[in-house]
């Protein structure tokens, strides 16, 4: 198994009247909320956060790219993965990732992740994704019918510009170059590539025609995500391709005490507020007409998988937990659950949310500490039969191959 | 209406037609909400001309969406339709986003089009007056931008039924929205301007355009805008209609047109 913790930096001082004052955490609303010097202390306390995960033994730490909005507030994740290859040294860096369609030209991407690699000694994850519609669409205006081919070109240019070795032309619908010439160039070549998905039938097959590890990112738990995963076991049986619960990952919720009864007394109000406050998207930015395949919206997925079960306003903690939004409780607990998931969903990542909304650094350290100490060295072996490791879908370190390369000689 | 389907080779798809009436020729070409049940423009124009209204791929059993990318693939695909249609020197009219279309087709083919009808059209961008973004309004805020008579809007829009508890109607007007919206986003999102400002002036034919004075969609300030970019044209402002002129006050807009033309 892989651990990695995760942060999605968001704007921790949304007043208690948010859902009523305002309609959307996204795309419309207005930016005077922000306060620039409050905010210089809490990059650095989510960045100190981050470093503190590799510390205790989480396998990697992530971050990702959001637009206009107080739920995340990373518009640019790799000047925040740039700023952690300096202090860190082990673990791996999940880019998760770069909005690939909404860089012009997208060959920025395999550029910056490619000064990422190198400046972190060959400890870059590379996440592709689509992008939410708020961002993509509302936020930087890509045109909804066009995202996916957009998305598409761009991927193959990123691949071809880390792949050559010398110039060459790009003649794309959205993107042309006379010469194509990526220095740097990443130490992995390519660095291992996770996908976010929600649900696009597209992504599956994308994914796997790839080798890329498909990553659901989801707030709704383990047990609504079960037939998004099952859809996308049935496909990977259906090409033939072998099952390495490596080729899946999942969000989840987590918070861990000494107790049951002292996580609900922990963290309820700063899961209150992630679940009321940070996702509190007007449904009119969630979805723009043409972002979804009329292939996927025919599968009905979207109601299975977005609609229903959103009630969060009216969810109380024994919901959240009992429906395993979020997994908390004793080490215990946390242990069950958590293995639960696992072989529920058969993922081999996990990224693990133990920031959420305004929780203070101290119940971060907290949960994230007893996580890594009482909870994760009990979940590492539940894969034996792949040695706990795939190779293709995990980081290969310069360090560690220049050891490996000393020891054959 | 008469409905037939025209296949078209260069698209690799086939175009629903709507037709009725006789008279002179008239080229209908619809916003981004596509026909209405029963539209009652339509049927009002089709008392006075022989009128011919496709469906832009992504509406009703038009295909070939996916070859349409950008205006200029929209302005040659609706004049390949016009050949198609075999409709010489129509009157060219269109609403909303086919206002926009037709305005690109009479700047691009001015030489083919002499008779120019734009309903409240789209195409323009005054930061004072911020066109809506319809992409992100959720389908019970469309009646009050697109009426001034909320209430007989409501009533025109949902005539064709359904049941939106029904899951199955629920994925077919998800699937329908996402085709005609996914289409009109090309040319309309996310700032309805794909610079024909800049090409208006090559417009010589006959330009009437008709404007509800109640629009809260595109403000009403366009219609000056556009009068004054196309030379020779004429405003009629239409009382008492909001965005959805033709469909609120069809008999004034028929009145306006025969009166022009």
């Amino acid at each position: 198994m892989k651990f990695t913790w995760f942060h999605l930096m968001p704007w921790p001082h949304m007043p208690e009247d948010f859902r009523q004052k305002h309609r959307s955490v996204w795309v419309d609303l207005p930016n005077r909320m922000y306060e620039p010097e409050l905010g210089h202390g809490i990059y650095h306390q989510y960045l100190d956060q981050l470093e503190y995960a590799e510390q205790v033994g989480f396998d990697g730490i992530g971050v990702n790219e959001h637009h206009a909005n107080a739920y995340g507030l990373m518009p640019s994740p790799n000047i925040m993965a740039a700023t952690l290859t300096r202090r860190t040294s082990k673990a791996a860096l999940v880019v998760l990732g770069n909005s690939i369609a909404l860089y012009n030209p997208p060959l920025r991407v395999a550029e910056e992740f490619a000064m990422l690699d190198v400046l972190s000694g060959g400890r870059l994850v590379a996440g592709f994704p689509v992008g939410t519609s708020m961002d993509t669409n509302y936020a930087y205006g890509t045109v909804p019918a066009l995202t996916r081919e957009k998305y598409a070109e761009a991927h193959e240019l990123i691949r071809k510009a880390w792949a050559a070795d010398e110039p060459f032309a790009f003649n794309g619908r959205y993107t042309k170059l006379r010469y194509v010439n990526c220095w740097p160039k990443p130490i992995q070549n390519p660095p291992p590539v996770f996908i976010p998905g929600g649900g696009s039938v597209e992504t599956y097959d994308f994914c796997l025609d790839n080798t890329y590890s498909y990553s659901y990112l989801s707030y709704t738990g383990y047990m609504r995500a079960r037939l998004l995963m099952e859809g996308y076991w049935k496909r990977v049986v259906e090409w033939q391709m072998d099952e390495s619960p490596y080729r899946a990952g999942f969000a989840q919720v987590i918070c861990v005490a000494d107790t049951d009864a002292e996580a609900e007394k922990l963290y309820s109000e700063h899961v209150s507020y992630f679940y009321n406050r940070c996702l509190h998207v007007h449904p009119g930015f969630a979805d723009a007409p043409g972002y979804r395949t009329i292939k996927t919206i025919q599968t009905g997925a979207l109601s299975q998988f977005t609609s229903a079960g959103r009630d969060y306003p009216n969810m109380t903690w024994k919901d959240l937990t009992e429906n395993r939004y979020v997994v908390a409780g004793s080490p215990e607990t946390v242990r069950q659950q958590m293995e639960e998931m696992i072989k529920t969903l058969r993922v081999g990542n996990v990224f693990c949310l133990l920031h959420l909304g305004d929780m203070p650094d101290e119940k971060v350290r907290h949960s994230t500490k007893l996580f890594a100490e009482k909870v994760m060295p009990h979940l590492r072996n539940l894969w034996p039969e792949w040695q706990n490791h795939d190779d293709r879908f995990w980081i290969h370190p310069m360090n560690e191959r220049v050891n490996l390369k000393a020891a054959a000689e | 209406m008469k409905k037939r389907l025209l296949k078209m080779k260069a698209l690799g798809g086939q175009i629903e037609v709507a037709e009725a009436g006789k008279g002179r020729d008239l080229l209908f070409l619809h916003g981004a909400g596509g026909h209405m049940p029963n539209d009652p423009l339509l049927a009002e124009l089709a008392s006075k001309y022989h009128v011919m209204a496709p469906l832009l791929p992504g509406y009703g059993r038009s295909t070939g969406e996916d070859g349409l990318r950008d205006m200029l693939d929209v302005t040659l695909h609706a004049l390949d339709v016009m050949e198609a249609l075999k409709l010489m020197k129509p009157i060219v009219a269109g609403h909303s986003m086919g206002g926009m279309i037709a305005a690109e087709m009479a700047a691009i083919a001015h030489t083919e089009i002499d008779k120019l009808c734009l309903l409240a059209p789209a195409g323009l961008w005054i930061d004072e007056q911020p066109v809506v973004d319809i992409f992100s309004k959720l389908p019970f805020e469309l009646p009050p931008l697109l009426f001034h008579d909320v209430e007989a809007g409501q009533k025109l829009m949902t005539a064709g039924g359904g049941n939106m508890e029904d899951p199955e109607f629920l994925k077919q007007f998800l699937v329908m929205r996402a085709r005609q919206l996914g289409m009109a986003g090309k040319i309309l999102f996310p700032v309805p301007d794909r610079g024909v400002a800049q090409r208006l002036y090559r417009i010589t034919a006959k330009t009437l355009i008709v404007w509800g004075a109640e629009d809260a969609l595109i403000p009403v300030a366009y219609g000056a805008a556009f009068r004054k970019a196309i030379s020779g044209s004429k405003l009629v402002k239409v009382p008492r209609a909001g965005h959805a002129v033709g469909q609120e006050k069809p008999a004034a807009v028929l009145k306006a047109i025969r009166e022009f033309f």
